[in-house]
C-alpha cells in the first residue's frame, strides 16, 4: 500500500536523499581512511615487515605515467594550437592579435595541462585501477592476500596513489611543454613571429607560481584519481556486471572531482 | 589421536546485515585432524569458514586460532598468525596478473628473505606435491578449473602452515578430478601433519577425507561427530541431508499471505 500514497512517496523521496547523502559521506571518508592508510604503509611498512615493493611502483609509474605519454602529448598539442586559433580569432576585434601569448602561456600552464592530463589519466588509469580491484575483490583474491597475511592496502593500493602522485604532475609537465610548443608553431605560422620570439615571450610571462599553481593541482587530481579508483574498486558487488559498473562510476566520479577541486583551487590561490 | 585443539570457536553469533547467520556455534578442531564442515546452501558453512579466518568481525563470541585469539590480536600479530595457516579459496583466488610460479611463490616472496632460485625451488616442490610439475610458467587463465584449485593448493601449503582451510575444493569439478583432490588432502595431513579444515556439501568427498563431520543447518551446529557417527545418526535433518531429501517446511497460513502480498514487513523495510 505504501507506494500509492502520495505522502509516503514524498517521504520516501527524502528518505532517498538522506540515504545517499550518507552514503556519499560514508565514502568520502572511506576514501580518506584508505589514502592515510597508504600513507601509513608508505612510512611504517617496512618497520612492520610490510615494506611497499619499489618494483611494484615502477610497474604502476610504466603504466600511468609512460604509456600515456604519446595520447597525452597529442592532446595537449591539440589544445595548444585550439587556444591560438581561438585566441587570435577574439583579439582579433580589438587588433590585439600579438597579445595571444599571453593568454596560450597562462591558460595552459595554470588551467588546461593539468586539466587534460588529469582527465585523461581518470580515463586511463583511474577506470583501470577500478576495474582492477573490483575484479580481485569479485575474485577473492583480495580476501587471499589478506589470509596470506599481505596487507591489501599496502600491497595494492600505496604503489598505485604514490605512482599517480608522481607521474601526474610529471605528465603535467610533459603537456605544459607540448601544448606551449604547439601553441607557438601555430601562433608563429599565422602571425609571422619566430618561434624563438614566441618561447622567449612565454618564459618572460610566466613566473614561478603560475607553473606550481598547475603542479600541486595536479598533485590533488593523482590523489583523487587514484582514491576515487580504488573506493569504487572495493565497492563492487554483483560479479563482472558490477565491476563495469564501478568501473564507469570510477571515471565519471574521478573528471567531476577534478573539475571541482580545479575550480575550487583556482578560487582560493588567486585570492 | 592428539587432543590438542588448534581451533576453538566459542558460541560464535554472526549477522549479516540483520539477519542472524550464524548462531551459538561452538566448536572444536583437533590438531591433526582431517575436520569436515558440511551443510547445505545457506547454512552458514562458509560464513564460519571465514570467520575462523578471520575476515570478518563476529557479534559475539570468540574464535582461537593456534592459541591465540582472533579478535584480541595486533596487526603484527595477526600477520605471524597468518603465516601458519594456508587457505584455498573456492575459486582458487590466484591472481591473474601473476604466473602460476610467482603465485605460489607470493608468501614466500612478502614473507622470508629466501633470494629468488630458492623460491623457485620451493614452489616446484610444492607444485610437484599436487602434480602441477612444469606448468609454474603458465598464466592461471591458462588452467583448467581443476588446475586453479590444485594450484590454489600449492600456495596455500607454501610456506608449511599448521592448518590448511579449504572451501568447497571439489565445487565444480568432474568426479575423477574430485577424488584426485580428496586423495591430495589425505596426503597432505598424512605426510605433513597437517590440520586440514574443509568446507564442502559433497557427501562422497567428505566421507572419504573425514575424519570428523561437523553439520551445520541454518547457522547452528546439528551435530559434531565421526563419519560412522554422522551415517547412523537418527536425527531426521541429518538423514534428509544425507539421503538428498528436500525439507519438508510447516507454512503458516498467516506469514505465507503476509509475505506474498508485502505488506507489514516491519516498519523501515522499504526498499
Amino acid at each position: 500500500m505504501l507506494s500509492r500514497d502520495p505522502r509516503n512517496a514524498a517521504i520516501r523521496f527524502i528518505e532517498k536523499i538522506g540515504r545517499s547523502t550518507v552514503a556519499g559521506i560514508e565514502e568520502m571518508g572511506s576514501g580518506g581512511v584508505m589514502f592515510f592508510e597508504s600513507i601509513y604503509w608508505l612510512i611504517a611498512g617496512p618497520r612492520m615487515k610490510q615494506p611497499v615493493r619499489i618494483g611494484s611502483i615502477f610497474v604502476q609509474m610504466m603504466e600511468i605515467g609512460i604509456r600515456a605519454i604519446p595520447i597525452i602529448g597529442i592532446m595537449a598539442a591539440t589544445i595548444g594550437v585550439m587556444l591560438a586559433i581561438q585566441g587570435i580569432h577574439t583579439l582579433k576585434i580589438f587588433g590585439a592579435e600579438s597579445r595571444v601569448v599571453i593568454g596560450i602561456a597562462f591558460s595552459i600552464v595554470r588551467e588546461f595541462a593539468p586539466l587534460i592530463t588529469g582527465i585523461l589519466v581518470a580515463g586511463r588509469s583511474g577506470s583501470a585501477l577500478a576495474a582492477r580491484i573490483g575484479t580481485m575483490k569479485i575474485n577473492q583474491e583480495i580476501d587471499a592476500l589478506q589470509v596470506m597475511g599481505i596487507n591489501p592496502i599496502r600491497f595494492l593500493v600505496a604503489p598505485a596513489l604514490l605512482a599517480m602522485i608522481v607521474m601526474v604532475p610529471a605528465l603535467t609537465i610533459f603537456s605544459n611543454f607540448a601544448g606551449l610548443l604547439a601553441g607557438g608553431v601555430y601562433v608563429g605560422a599565422s602571425l609571422d613571429i619566430s618561434l624563438a620570439a614566441y618561447i622567449d615571450e612565454t618564459i618572460n610571462i610566466l613566473r614561478v607560481e603560475d607553473v606550481m599553481h598547475g603542479l600541486t593541482k595536479s598533485v590533488l587530481f593523482a590523489i583523487l584519481i587514484a582514491i576515487i579508483g580504488v573506493v569504487n574498486g572495493a565497492s563492487v558487488s554483483g560479479g563482472a556486471e558490477g565491476v563495469g559498473r564501478v568501473t564507469t562510476r570510477s571515471v565519471v566520479q574521478a573528471i567531476s572531482a577534478i573539475v571541482i577541486t580545479d575550480m575550487l583551487f583556482a578560487f582560493i590561490d588567486t585570492r | 589421536m592428539d587432543k590438542k585443539a588448534v581451533i576453538e570457536v566459542r558460541d560464535l553469533v554472526t549477522h549479516y546485515g540483520a539477519r542472524k547467520i550464524l548462531d551459538q556455534v561452538t566448536l572444536d578442531i583437533h590438531q591433526g585432524e582431517i575436520m569436515v564442515i558440511m551443510g547445505g546452501s545457506g547454512s552458514g558453512k562458509s560464513t564460519l569458514l571465514r570467520y575462523m579466518l578471520g575476515l570478518e568481525h563476529a557479534t559475539s563470541g570468540r574464535i582461537n586460532v593456534l592459541g591465540q585469539e582472533l579478535g584480541a590480536l595486533g596487526v603484527k600479530e595477526m600477520f605471524e598468525l597468518r603465516k601458519k595457516t594456508g587457505v584455498a579459496f573456492q575459486g582458487g583466488a590466484l591472481f591473474s596478473s601473476m604466473t602460476v610460479g610467482e603465485n605460489i611463490m607470493l608468501p614466500l616472496y612478502e614473507h622470508t628473505r629466501l633470494d629468488r632460485k630458492t623460491m623457485e625451488i620451493m614452489a616446484r616442490l610444492k607444485l610437484e606435491v599436487v602434480n602441477l610439475a612444469g606448468f609454474e610458467n603458465l598464466m592461471p587463465a591458462e588452467l583448467s578449473g581443476g588446475m586453479i584449485k590444485r594450484a590454489a593448493v600449492a600456495r596455500a601449503i607454501i610456506m608449511d602452515p599448521k592448518i590448511l582451510f579449504m572451501d568447497e575444493p571439489s565445487a565444480g569439478l568432474d568426479p575423477v578430478v574430485s577424488s584426485a583432490l580428496d586423495d591430495l588432502i589425505l596426503r597432505l595431513r598424512d605426510a605433513m601433519g597437517m590440520t586440514v579444515v574443509v568446507v564442502t556439501h559433497e557427501l562422497e568427498s567428505a566421507f572419504k577425507i573425514a575424519d570428523r563431520i561437523t553439520v551445520l543447518d541454518k547457522g547452528k551446529i546439528l551435530f559434531v561427530g565421526t563419519v560412522e557417527e554422522v551415517r547412523n545418526n537418527p536425527s531426521e535433518r541429518i538423514q534428509n541431508l544425507l539421503n538428498r531429501r528436500p525439507e519438508d517446511t510447516t507454512v503458516d497460513p498467516d506469514e505465507y499471505l503476509r509475505r506474498l502480498t508485502g505488506e507489514d514487513l516491519g516498519g523501515n523495510a522499504v526498499l
